[in-house]
C-alpha cells in the first residue's frame, strides 16, 4: 500500500511537470490555433540556462531560474515574431512545419553550444525530503516543490485570465480574432504575450524536470514535450483546467503502469489511454464541443 | 507554347501528361544514376544513400495520399513503416530455407509487408478516422508510438515445435536446443537477407506512383477528394465517407509498409528506435510532403530526394549541417507560405517578365 502511495505521489509530481508544459501548449493552441512543436525545446534551453548559470556563475538556484525565465521569455517572443507571425494567415500545416524547423534549430544550437554529452544537472531544490508514516513513505523535496509550484502556477494563471484586462484579451482573441481586433484589442501583442507566458512556464518546467531527472541533453525536451502535448489534448486542448487535469492524469498513469505493468510499455499504455479517451470524448475530457456548419 | 502544341497532336489530356512527366522523371533519374555509378563517379557514401532515397520517396508519396488527397494530418506514418519492416523481415527469415530463390522470397516479402501494414492501417483507421483535425493528428502519433513500443517487447523464437512468442524476455520462450530467436525484443531482428537494391527501389517507386496517380484520377479518388474538400456536402450526395477515408488510409499505410520492407531488407539488423520508427521520422516525412507541395505527388518525390541529400551535401560544413538544414527549412516555409511574401512573389515573378501567358503556366 505504501509503495502504491509513493508511486502515486511520484506520478503526481511528474504529472505536475507535464501540466506546466501542457499549459504552454494549450494557451498557444487556444490563441494562435497552432501546435507549437518547438515548445519542448524551449524547456531544454531553460534547463541549459539554469545549468550554466549555476555551474559557471555560482548564482543561487532561484536566481538561475529567474535568468532562465527571462531568457526563455525573450526566446519565445523572438520565435513567435520571426518564424510564426509571418505565417499567421497561412495554412496550419505550414506553421506546423515551421515549428518543427524551429525545434530542429534549437536542438542543433544546443548541440553546438553545449555538445552532445549529457550534463548532470544538480537539483535546484533544497527542500528536505518529507518522511511520513514512521519513515515508510518518503516524499522527496523535488516532488513537493514540483507539485506546489504547479498548483501556484495554475491558480495564478486562472486568476490572471479571469481578473486582468490582458487575460480577458487573451480569451477574446482565442474566441474570435477578427472580432477581438474590432473591439480594439491588440491581437499581435496578445499572441506575443501568450508565447511569453508559455515560454516562461517552459523555463520553470525545464528546471523542475531536470531536477527530477538529472541528465540534460539537447534532446531532453523532446519527449516530455510530446507527452505534455498529449496531456493537453487529453484534457481538451485550449482549456487551462484541462491541461492541468490531463497532465496530472498522464503522469499518474505513466508512473503506475511503469511500476505495475511494464516499464517498456508505459508509453504505449499512456498513448492507448489517450486514444480511448478521445474516442469516447473526441475533444478531450474538458474540451468544448464544436458544432460544424456546412 | 511547345507543350500546348504537343498536347493537341497526341491528344493527351493534362493529367496524363503530368503523370507521364512524373514517371519519366523517375526513370531519367534512375538512368543517370546508373550511368554515374557504372562510370565510378559516385562515392560509396552516396551509393549507400540510393536505397534510402527510394524508401523516403515512397514514404513521401504514401503520406501525401493521406495528407494531400485524403486531407487528414497523420503523424504516425513511421509506425506503418515499422509494421511492414518487421513483418517482412520475419517472413524472409522464416522462409529462408523454404524458398531458396531470393527474388521470389523478396517479392513475397514485399506483399507480406504491404498486407500487414494495410491491416494495421485498417485497425488504426477505424477509430482514428472518426476524429478530426489536430485530434486525429495526435492519435495517429499515439498509434505510431504504440506500434514502436509494442514491437520493442516482442520476443519470437522458432524451434522444432513451431513458433513461440513472449512479451517478457527471451528465456520465456522455452526454446529447445538449437532453437532460434528471431525477434529479440529491443534488439530487434538480425540477419535479414539484404535483398533491397536501387533497381528494385525504383521499380517500387514506379509501382507506388502508378497506384497513387491512378487512384487520384479514378472515381474513388474523386470521392476521396470530395470528402477532403467538403465532408458534409460529400455525404449529402451519397458518398460513403468512412469507406473512402478508410480506403485511402489503408492504401497509404500499405505503401508505407512497402517502404518498410525496403528499409528492413537494406540493413543487416533491424531495431525499432525513436530515430527510425518514432514520431521524429513521421514528422521528417511530413516535412517532405509539405515542402514538396501538399497533394502534389511529383513534388513529394523531388523534395524527399533533395531533403535526404541535403544533409549529406552539407557534410562539408560538418557540425553546422543540421543547423543549416533547420534554417533552410524555416526560411523555405516562410518564403513559400507567408501571405506577404506570396504577394511579393506574384508582383515580382520572373514568369511575368518572360512570358505573356502567365495564366496558363500558373494553372499548371
Amino acid at each position: 500500500m505504501m509503495s502504491f502511495i509513493s508511486y502515486f505521489i511520484n506520478g503526481l509530481s511528474l504529472g505536475s511537470v507535464y501540466a506546466i508544459i501542457a499549459l504552454g501548449y494549450t494557451m498557444v493552441y487556444g490563441i494562435a490555433k497552432m501546435l507549437n512543436f518547438a515548445h519542448g525545446d524551449v524547456i531544454m534551453i531553460g534547463g541549459y540556462v539554469v545549468f550554466t548559470v549555476v555551474s559557471t556563475m555560482g548564482l543561487p538556484p532561484l536566481a538561475a531560474i529567474l535568468v532562465a525565465v527571462i531568457v526563455c521569455t525573450v526566446l519565445g517572443i523572438t520565435i513567435e515574431k520571426v518564424a510564426y507571425r509571418p505565417l499567421r494567415m497561412a495554412s496550419p500545416l505550414a506553421v506546423l512545419i515551421t515549428a518543427i524547423g524551429v525545434s530542429y534549430l534549437l536542438q542543433n544550437i544546443a548541440l553546438l553550444v553545449f555538445g552532445s554529452n549529457p550534463k548532470s544537472f544538480t537539483s535546484v531544490v533544497s527542500v528536505p525530503a518529507l518522511k511520513l508514516a514512521g519513515g515508510k513513505l518518503t516524499i522527496s523535496g523535488e516532488t513537493i516543490v514540483t507539485i506546489v509550484t504547479c498548483i501556484i502556477i495554475m491558480i495564478g494563471l486562472t486568476t490572471f485570465i479571469k481578473k486582468t484586462k490582458a487575460g480577458q484579451a487573451m480569451l477574446a482573441v482565442s474566441e474570435d480574432k477578427g472580432a477581438a481586433q474590432l473591439m480594439g484589442i491588440n491581437v499581435d501583442g496578445t499572441i506575443a504575450l501568450t508565447f511569453a507566458i508559455g515560454s516562461a512556464l517552459a523555463a520553470i518546467a525545464g528546471a523542475l524536470l531536470c531536477s527530477a531527472y538529472p541528465t540534460l541533453t539537447p534532446y531532453t525536451g523532446s519527449m516530455p514535450g510530446i507527452k505534455a502535448f498529449v496531456a493537453a489534448v487529453f484534457g481538451g486542448i485550449g482549456s487551462i483546467p484541462g491541461a492541468f487535469l490531463g497532465g496530472l492524469l498522464l503522469g499518474v498513469i505513466e508512473n503506475l503502469s511503469k511500476a505495475y505493468i511494464s516499464s517498456q510499455l508505459s508509453d504505449a499504455i499512456v498513448f492507448a489511454v489517450l486514444i480511448v479517451v478521445l474516442l469516447v470524448k473526441p475533444t478531450g475530457i474538458l474540451g468544448k464541443k464544436i458544432n460544424e456548419k456546412v | 507554347m511547345d507543350k500546348s502544341i504537343n498536347s493537341k497532336k497526341f491528344h493527351l489530356n493534362k493529367t496524363t501528361r503530368s503523370n507521364l512527366i512524373t514517371y519519366g522523371m523517375v526513370i531519367a533519374a534512375y538512368i543517370i544514376v546508373q550511368i554515374l555509378v557504372n562510370g565510378g563517379h559516385v562515392t560509396s557514401l552516396m551509393k549507400g544513400l540510393l536505397v534510402p532515397l527510394c524508401i523516403y520517396s515512397i514514404m513521401a508519396v504514401s503520406l501525401n495520399l493521406t495528407v494531400g488527397i485524403l486531407g487528414e494530418l497523420s503523424l504516425g506514418h513511421a509506425g506503418f513503416m515499422c509494421v511492414g519492416a518487421f513483418s517482412s523481415s520475419l517472413f524472409s527469415l522464416l522462409m529462408l530455407e523454404t524458398i531458396p530463390n531470393a527474388g521470389i522470397r523478396f517479392f513475397l516479402a514485399i506483399l507480406v509487408g504491404a498486407a500487414s501494414a494495410a491491416v494495421a492501417g485498417i485497425i488504426v483507421g477505424i477509430p482514428v478516422l472518426r476524429l478530426r483535425g489536430d485530434y486525429l493528428a495526435i492519435v495517429t502519433l499515439a498509434f505510431g508510438e504504440i506500434i514502436k513500443n509494442v514491437v520493442n517487447v516482442i520476443y519470437l523464437g522458432k524451434d522444432s515445435r513451431g513458433l513461440h512468442i513472449s512479451l517478457k524476455n527471451a528465456t520465456e520462450l522455452n526454446l529447445e536446443e538449437g532453437g532460434q530467436i528471431i525477434i529479440n525484443g529491443a534488439m530487434g531482428i538480425t540477419g535479414t537477407p539484404k535483398n533491397a537494391t536501387f533497381t528494385i527501389g525504383v521499380i517500387l517507386i514506379l509501382i507506388t506512383l502508378f497506384i497513387v496517380l491512378n487512384l487520384i484520377n479514378s472515381r474513388s479518388g474523386r470521392a476521396i477528394m470530395s470528402v477532403r474538400d467538403n465532408r458534409i456536402a460529400a455525404e449529402s450526395i451519397g458518398i460513403n465517407i468512412t469507406k473512402y477515408k478508410l480506403m485511402a488510409f489503408a492504401i497509404s499505410a500499405s505503401l508505407a509498409g512497402v517502404a518498410g520492407v525496403l528499409y528492413s531488407h537494406n540493413l543487416s539488423s533491424l531495431t525499432a528506435t525513436q530515430k527510425n520508427f518514432g514520431y521524429n521520422q513521421s514528422i521528417m516525412i511530413l516535412v517532405f510532403v509539405v515542402l514538396g507541395g501538399i497533394g502534389n505527388i511529383r513534388g513529394s518525390i523531388i523534395s524527399a530526394v533533395i531533403l535526404t541529400l541535403l544533409p549529406e551535401l552539407l557534410r562539408g560544413f560538418n557540425t553546422y549541417r543540421m543547423l543549416i538544414y533547420a534554417i533552410v527549412l524555416i526560411v523555405m516555409m516562410i518564403f513559400n507560405w507567408a501571405p506577404a511574401l506570396i504577394d511579393f512573389r506574384k508582383r515580382h515573378s520572373l514568369k511575368r517578365y518572360f512570358s505573356k501567358n502567365t495564366e496558363e503556366k500558373e494553372a499548371s
